[in-house]
């Protein structure tokens, strides 16, 4: 077993259990606690992202997730005075119904992913480890093949900017 | 053993899970809403291992564009929090029922 099958199981493991600690924490149900093993969760997938070769994802995933979207949340849990949350405890109906249907759920994916072809790493992939990754070629489809998709989605975050300023004005209609 | 396509996708598969639960159990709606983010990140995981198993990068740029429609989504998801907290002061699912017969 090598390094990079080590790593995959450590970030595998952080990934998982982190992603638990966000949904159900025995220890405090302060949404910040929440917000902060959210934030390890995406650090972690962003190592499964470089061991998968996509250096510019795990970057984007930092940069984006762990930076601006973990940032929005947790302002808006300054905002909001949420003492009162952790008064509350999860209803028995909730919880059963919750593990009912995810078990539901994990064993049809699971199923499929046990008859899904054993697919080796291609050869030219891994020749390109070292040295130049996948950004250039990244780059070039972006704005080659995905240059319409890549423009639209520049809109879409004008109008949502839009959308956010007029959503937060002091006397909402 | 060798990690292979199987081992991502199962982690995948248990994270999207994680994510689900997190949205029917809590009752909180930035923990639902964190929970969602959990769901979609899930997703992304999927796309790049399958995208490196295949030698496709098309993958990647899907994953790419998720990213930035999650970002725009938090945003907005989280304004209408915050306008519906201003109304209601609460920020739990059962408290807001006004739509309910």
């Amino acid at each position: 077993m090598g390094l990079p099958d080590i790593l995959f199981y450590v970030f595998a493991a952080l990934t998982l259990l982190c992603g638990l600690l966000v949904v159900a924490n025995p220890f405090s149900r302060s949404p910040v606690t929440s917000a902060m093993f959210l934030v390890l969760t995406i650090i972690s997938l962003a190592g499964l992202f470089v061991l998968l070769n996509a250096f510019f994802l795990a970057a984007v995933q930092i940069i984006v997730y762990a930076g601006a979207v973990m940032v929005l949340f947790v302002f808006v849990i300054m905002l909001l005075d949420l003492k009162e949350e952790e008064r509350r405890h999860i209803k028995a109906f909730g919880f059963v119904t919750g593990v009912v249907s995810v078990g539901i759920i994990l064993s049809v994916f699971l199923k499929s992913i046990g008859s899904t072809a054993k697919l080796a790493l291609p050869a030219a992939a891994n020749a390109t480890t070292a040295g130049e990754s996948d950004t250039h070629a990244l780059g070039m489809l972006l704005f080659t093949k995905y240059t319409l998709p890549f423009e639209v989605i520049s809109v879409l975050l004008l109008v949502a900017m839009i959308g956010v300023i007029t959503l937060s004005k002091k006397d909402l209609k | 053993m060798q990690v292979g396509l199987q081992h991502y996708l199962v982690i995948s598969a248990l994270l999207f899970a994680t994510g689900l639960l997190g949205v029917i159990m809590r009752r909180n709606l930035l923990v639902m809403y964190m929970s969602l983010e959990l769901m979609l990140n899930a997703a992304n995981l999927a796309l790049v291992s399958f995208s490196r198993y295949n030698n496709n990068l098309d993958g990647q740029v899907l994953v790419f564009f998720i990213i930035t429609v999650a970002a725009a989504e938090v945003a907005v998801g989280l304004a209408l929090i915050v306008a519906l907290f201003r109304k209601r002061q609460s920020a739990h699912v059962e408290d807001l029922t006004s739509m309910k017969l």
